[in-house]
């Protein structure tokens, strides 16, 4: 990256460009070596593991910016404490301690707005089973940001730490439900569509249902990884990177309501690149794949769950998209997804 | 689910994975039945590569066949001083809006998006009707950067027609296919045998726009839909008249393509546009292959209503592309990204030089993201 080279909107798109920002930037300068068993930050996973007697500590951070603030199935209040809950359940830390949660908010933000925000948020808590236990809030002036920004940070016990690098070859891996809904909703509602009715936000906490996942698959599962910013795809190439596999995706048996499949080909934009706020992608030897699998269905948020790819030693780093009328590779987004016209 | 999305587009029968086997089959034999290899096909539409690409077709075509994709992506052939005009509009006060794929179409400088990021404004709109309506709610200049060719130049001369506000303009970018074509044909070294025509320009021109083009160059023309089965049986039908040594026009597209295409959409388009010679980016100068504004329409043709500052993007010397990009050549099919000196060094997806690195379906991103062109036939 040169000096004068200027931050766009790629670099928080969740693609190469973000990670390579990350890398040189932040990795470079600022991660220390990690103790035995332990996550830091060079590892670029959800979140951190420290050690704690015989468990481990996990921590993770994440500030929240979305427009609209509302959309249909949630807004940011919901969408902050579920992004913290869900990246330390990918780590396999369902068991909460607490969030804090900071908000920098602009001149001229409704006060009415602010307390629907809070509401969603202390619903979104206790769906989830945890409490904000410290803040801080912090006004800019008219202009400077938009509207409302909020970092919540997490802190959660496990036993045992799922990282994103476990995959074998022969494993297989689970979405835990429809993919798209929360990009596409979105980006429906920002664009002005006028598809709004249909599509809806997928966000919400998956602690509970991840922590069903853990108790099915126990040692069985692998790797874990939320796919938010840059979608399924992105999510498994990080995967499949970092575990030196291939991964190969039936696209038939990836779930997707009507509603994205439709706006999705309307658009020409591949669901697999889009993000979702309430979802995990669940790598497990194959010998634990029913049980898993059972388990979730039987989870309100698991019902749609599918087991959509499989590991093989072949092509690693790569993901292979088996179409039903033949085989594609799918590339990791750079940027964020644009409309085409051709 | 309920709604207007009832339809269900998962049950198209455009999407009969058994049909498709049947297809790839019957390709597969039709190749080997001209004995000998490779059979070199080209398509020029960036919508049957976007469909090649998104069902992984390309893995299930025969080794022997050679299916190349032409210069039909209007995005990637979008030249660099198009590309300047847009960003120097942007950057002189004036709203651009466009079709979100043009916003990484890099420019001498920079593209639109690298313009948007320094504060420039640029809106994205999923069609001309929608740049009208911003324009409406505004009393500021809004420039619609127009691109695509003839389906998008018809919605966009509709729009012109139907008495827009005062304030919206054109950029157009918009250009011509049958012109291109002639300029494949006829490159000395082709080993082109036969055209894929995308099906929805010809529902706009009618097949009866490509008899002449079959008559000049004895190369047969079939005309193609944009599903997976629509494809493959356009390839089967090519590849037959390839091996009959017939030249011939045909229609595969029937359920939207005619003899005389759509006439009131045809008198729009020209009634709004006139063809003019023009470079089409990493390609050539394609004589007729650029739609631009008729002189009724200058008070909304942008490069007449704006003086367009290039110098200061320019630095004084006005862009060249690299005169050692190959493009031209890949894109004919008489040369591959590793013959081209730029390929993976000078050229790369960040700052592309030719077209075929612009496009995630361009010959040369593909190699250059894979490695290569990959080979997964051995993934079972």
């Amino acid at each position: 990256m040169r000096g004068d080279e200027r931050i766009s909107m790629k670099h928080g798109a969740g693609g190469r460009a973000m990670r390579s920002l990350i890398e040189n930037v932040f990795v470079r300068g600022l991660a220390e070596p990690n103790g035995d068993g332990e996550v830091g930050l060079a590892d670029m996973d959800d979140g951190a593991a420290l050690r704690l007697g015989d468990r481990y500590l996990v921590i993770t951070t994440d500030s929240h910016v979305i427009s609209p603030i509302f959309f249909p199935g949630g807004d940011i209040g919901r969408l902050a404490v579920s992004g913290t809950v869900n990246d330390l359940a990918m780590m396999g830390a369902t068991e909460l301690v607490a969030l804090t949660c900071a908000i920098v908010v602009e001149e001229g933000f409704l006060r009415s707005d602010l307390e629907r925000v809070q509401e969603s948020m202390s619903a979104a808590c206790r769906e989830a089973g945890v409490r904000v236990v410290t803040g801080d809030t912090k006004v800019m002036g008219r202009g400077e940001l938009d509207g409302l920004v909020i970092n919540t940070a997490g802190v959660a016990l496990a036993d045992r730490v799922v990282r994103d690098n476990g995959l074998r070859p022969g494993d297989r891996i689970l979405v835990t439900g429809t993919i798209g809904d929360h990009g596409l909703a979105v980006l429906a509602l920002r664009k002005s569509l006028g598809l709004e009715g249909e599509l809806r936000s997928d966000v919400a906490p998956i602690g509970s249902l991840v922590e069903r996942a853990l108790a099915a698959g126990g040692e069985a599962i692998c790797a874990m990884k939320d796919p938010t910013r840059g979608g399924v795809a992105s999510s498994l190439h990080e995967m499949a990177k970092k575990s030196g596999v291939g991964i190969v995706i039936d696209e038939q048996a990836i779930p997707l309501s009507e509603a994205v499949r439709a706006a999705a080909e309307l658009l020409g934009i591949d669901p697999l690149h889009v993000a979702n706020e309430g979802k995990a992608l669940i790598g497990m030897r194959s010998e634990a794949a029913p049980r898993v699998l059972e388990a979730l269905r039987a989870h309100p948020l698991g019902r749609d769950a599918q087991l959509i790819g499989t590991c093989i030693a072949e092509h690693p780093g790569s993901v292979i998209v088996e179409t039903g009328f033949g085989k594609r590779l799918i590339a990791e987004l750079d940027g964020e997804p644009l409309p085409r016209i051709c | 689910m309920s709604g207007p999305f009832d339809v269900g587009v998962s049950e198209l029968k455009y999407r009969d994975p058994a049909r498709a086997r049947a297809l790839g089959e019957a390709l597969t034999r039709v190749t080997r039945e001209i004995g000998r290899e490779p059979v070199s096909v080209m398509h020029v539409c960036g919508s049957h590569e976007q469909a090649i690409a998104r069902f992984g077709l390309r893995a299930s075509f025969p080794k022997a066949l050679d299916v190349i994709m032409g210069p039909g992506c209007p995005v990637c052939i979008t030249d660099l001083p198009e590309v300047d005009e847009a960003v120097a509009l942007s950057e002189q006060g004036v709203t651009v809006a466009t079709y979100g794929d043009m916003l990484r179409v890099p420019g001498t400088s920079k593209s639109l998006a690298d313009a948007q990021g320094e504060g420039a404004r640029v809106e994205v709109v999923y069609s001309v009707a929608q740049a009208v309506e911003l324009a409406k709610k505004s009393d500021e200049e809004l420039v619609f950067f127009a691109s695509g060719f003839e389906t998008t130049a018809v919605a966009t001369a509709a729009a012109l027609l139907a008495d827009p506000p005062e304030n919206f303009s054109v950029l157009s970018a918009h250009k011509y296919i049958p012109p291109v074509m002639e300029i494949v044909a006829e490159m000395p070294e082709t080993r082109i045998e036969g055209f894929l025509a995308a099906g929805h320009a010809a529902t706009i021109t009618g097949y009866g726009v490509f008899h002449q083009f079959v008559r000049r160059h004895r190369l047969p023309v079939v005309v193609a839909g944009f599903e997976p089965l629509d494809i493959l049986a356009a390839l089967v039908r090519l590849v037959e008249l390839i091996a009959s040594e017939r030249a011939e026009v045909v229609n595969m597209y029937p359920r939207c393509v005619t003899r005389d295409g759509n006439a009131r959409a045809q008198e729009k388009l020209w009634r709004v546009f006139r063809p003019i010679g023009g470079r089409w980016r990493g390609i050539a100068h394609v004589p007729n292959g650029n739609l631009r504004l008729r002189d009724e329409f200058a008070r909304f043709d942008a490069r007449r209503r704006f003086a367009i500052d290039l110098a200061r993007l320019w630095a004084g010397t006005p862009p060249r592309l690299s005169a050692q990009c190959i493009c031209g050549d890949i894109m004919a099919g008489i040369a591959s990204p590793n013959d081209c000196v730029l390929f993976g060094k000078d050229c790369v997806p960040e700052a592309p030089v030719g077209a075929c690195m612009v496009s995630s379906e361009g010959t040369c991103k593909i190699w250059h993201q894979y490695g290569g062109h990959p080979d997964l036939g051995d993934v079972a």
